[in-house]
């Protein structure tokens, strides 16, 4: 009996031990990633990243027209995907809370939510790069959108299903249409839950590289024209990391760092405007 | 109809009683009119919008399915089997992206699973309350990182240390061991499906983490506490009460990690070294799916690459919408127990 009290004992030490191992490894490891990425980005960072065009290889440069070309493509993405989204949201959580329509759009979105970003690269690429005969900004756009709207969608119906019923029975008392009620009183009740959404989202995509690549390609120069090629953080870091230059792998970590603390950012912003009862 | 014919009980008895004229009542169905054909339109719109989430799915599917016709029809289904990748003759054969995909994935999920589950373990049992929150918000911010900061860790940082040290050692001794010396075997370049499945398995680590802890705390607490009252450990408690129950849900979070890792590209495309070869050394450089269409979609000249390259895309999609869908069944099952 006490042999086996023992054996007991020790697989219990044992498997606290690994739990223990297992976390400080994990999170250590992901510290180190941050740490590392930290002290080579920061090494780079100077005013010239943003006030100076990206170099040709082997002389130094900015990061100017990436950044504003990210800046363009997520504005772009979020313009297009969140009215959509919220849309979308809306049917699911107060027109058809039960019917199939909903319940098929509802697993179709969480699909959309994680499917491989790459493939949503060839899908607009097939759709719009391929019949318009050249690489845009437009459609650097339109793909990411397409990662904006299955996020915006899930909150959106999240949110508007944590509206207490009593405030819409309230409304319609007073003789409010539905649609009214709808924008008037439940889009404002859930107003930080659905902000939230649009920011992850757009934490989400301000470092999607994948579907930027045959979309919007890249662009050496200044060009904000949304018709032609535009350059974006992401596919300027993926060009100049592999490449054999000094300065420009110096510069990919830079836009590494900036992208990670834009991110970063963003989804504390996001979780500090939902009260911490709300979620989880 | 005229609106000022169209009045309710209610205006002819405000009329009655001289309270609206007839203009007032036909302004106020004009008003009524106005707000019923706004009520519709709206309605419609978000109908509009959830079926267009719909019609996105089904054009990804069509599009994709369209594009890569061409290359379905000159190899026919000896494109999924066929280990040729050649450019300059035209002959493409997916094999050897999928068994990348497949097998970084493997070692991904071999790693991140057990470490995960460890984690989320630490985190409902033994963590003291005052810690377990920042861990938490950590890991959810850490889920939210880009891949392509992983990819660039990887290349520069991750790579050359296990050239260095790991890749040597498992060469001088698992290298060695009968049966599993084919693994371990050829020069240690850094790069390749090893560096790029330990890559895979940091990134899925958050996912799934966050995932088994939220399943696990669901674990009703009378549970848990009649286990600890017929005198079981703690290890005992979560192996023989907290896991059977969280069973479904711990698949599917596993899953979902599965679909991220199969369909990853950034983080793997920049270690795995894009040879269109199937080695038997793990440290051998491979291909994936996502990286051979992230490395060549560009530069691909010709309507046979491009399509074999779309194929390779549908094929991918294929993958991981099946993955992810058990693992939404498994979530939505879980999620209904405890709603």
């Amino acid at each position: 009996m006490t042999a086996r009290y023992t054996a007991r004992h020790r697989t219990n030490v044992v498997a606290t031990a690994l739990a223990l191992a297992a976390t400080t490894v994990g999170l250590g490891w992901l510290a180190l990633i941050l740490g590392s990425l930290l002290w080579q980005g920061f090494s780079g960072l100077s005013l010239r990243v943003f006030t100076e065009m990206t170099p040709p290889p082997g002389s130094s440069g900015g990061l100017l027209n990436p950044i504003v070309g990210s800046l363009i493509l997520t504005v772009l993405a979020v313009a297009i995907g969140t009215p959509v989204g919220i849309l979308a949201g809306t049917y699911l959580a107060e027109y058809g809370r039960h019917d199939r329509l909903s319940s098929v759009v509802r697993f179709i979105n969480d699909i959309l939510l994680s499917a491989p970003s790459i493939v949503v690269g060839l899908f607009i690429y097939e759709i719009m790069v391929a019949p318009m005969g050249h690489f845009s900004g437009w459609a650097g756009g339109v793909a990411l959108a397409m990662l904006v709207i299955p996020v915006v969608v899930r909150t959106t119906e999240d949110m508007l299903t944590l509206v207490p019923n009593a405030l819409r029975e309230a409304a319609t008392s007073i003789g409010l249409p539905r649609s009214l009620t709808i924008t008037r009183i439940c889009y404002r009740a859930a107003r930080a839950g659905m902000v939230t959404g649009v920011l992850l989202a757009v934490a989400r995509i301000s470092g999607e590289t994948a579907p930027l690549l045959f979309t919007s390609l890249n662009n050496q120069f200044w060009s904000p024209n949304l018709n032609a090629p535009m350059a974006s953080l992401p596919v300027v870091i993926f060009q100049f990391a592999l490449s054999p230059y000094k300065d420009w792998q110096s510069l990919a970590w830079t836009g590494a760092l900036i992208i990670t603390l834009a991110v970063l950012a963003l989804s504390i912003t996001a979780r500090a405007l939902v009260p911490s009862g709300k979620q989880s | 109809m005229d609106p000022a014919r169209r009045r309710s009980v209610v205006d002819v008895a405000l009329q009655e009683a001289g309270v609206v004229s007839v203009e007032g009542a036909a302004a106020r169905a004009k008003v009524l009119d106005r707000l019923r054909l706004g009520d519709a339109a709206f309605r419609q719109m978000t109908r509009a919008a959830a079926v267009g989430v719909l019609l996105l799915l089904s054009g990804v599917i069509v599009s994709l399915v369209a594009g890569s016709l061409p290359a379905f029809r000159t190899f026919g289904f000896g494109f999924l089997v066929s280990e040729r990748w050649n450019p300059v003759t035209d002959n493409f054969g997916a094999l050897p992206a999928i068994y990348g995909t497949v097998l970084t994935s493997a070692i991904a999920m071999l790693i991140a699973v057990p470490v995960g589950l460890m984690i989320a373990f630490f985190l409902t049992e033994l963590c003291p309350p005052w810690l377990r929150r920042p861990i938490g918000i950590a890991i959810e911010l850490l889920a939210g990182v880009p891949s392509i900061i992983y990819g660039i860790w990887g290349l520069f940082i991750f790579a050359p240390f296990l050239q260095g040290t790991l890749q040597p050692f498992l060469i001088g001794t698992l290298g060695h061991v009968p049966g599993i010396a084919a693994l371990f075997s050829g020069p240690p370049y850094g790069i390749g499906m090893l560096t790029a499945g330990l890559i895979l398995a940091i990134m899925v680590l958050p996912f799934v983490t966050s995932i088994s802890r939220d399943v696990f705390e669901a674990v009703p607490p009378v549970l848990k506490e009649a286990a600890y009252g017929v005198g079981c450990t703690t290890w005992e408690v979560v192996r023989y009460v907290v896991l059977p129950y969280a069973r479904v849900g711990v698949i599917g979070g596993v899953m979902l990690g599965l679909g991220r890792a199969l369909g990853e590209t950034m983080a793997v495309t920049f270690v795995i070294g894009n040879a269109h070869r199937i080695s038997a050394s793990l440290l051998a450089p491979g291909t994936t799916i996502s990286a051979t269409i992230a490395n060549e979609f560009t530069e691909a000249v010709g309507d046979l690459y491009t399509s074999s390259l779309i194929a390779l895309g549908l094929i991918l999609f294929v993958i991981t919408f099946i993955v992810l869908a058990v693992a939404r069944y498994m979530l939505m099952r879980i999620e209904r127990r405890i709603g």
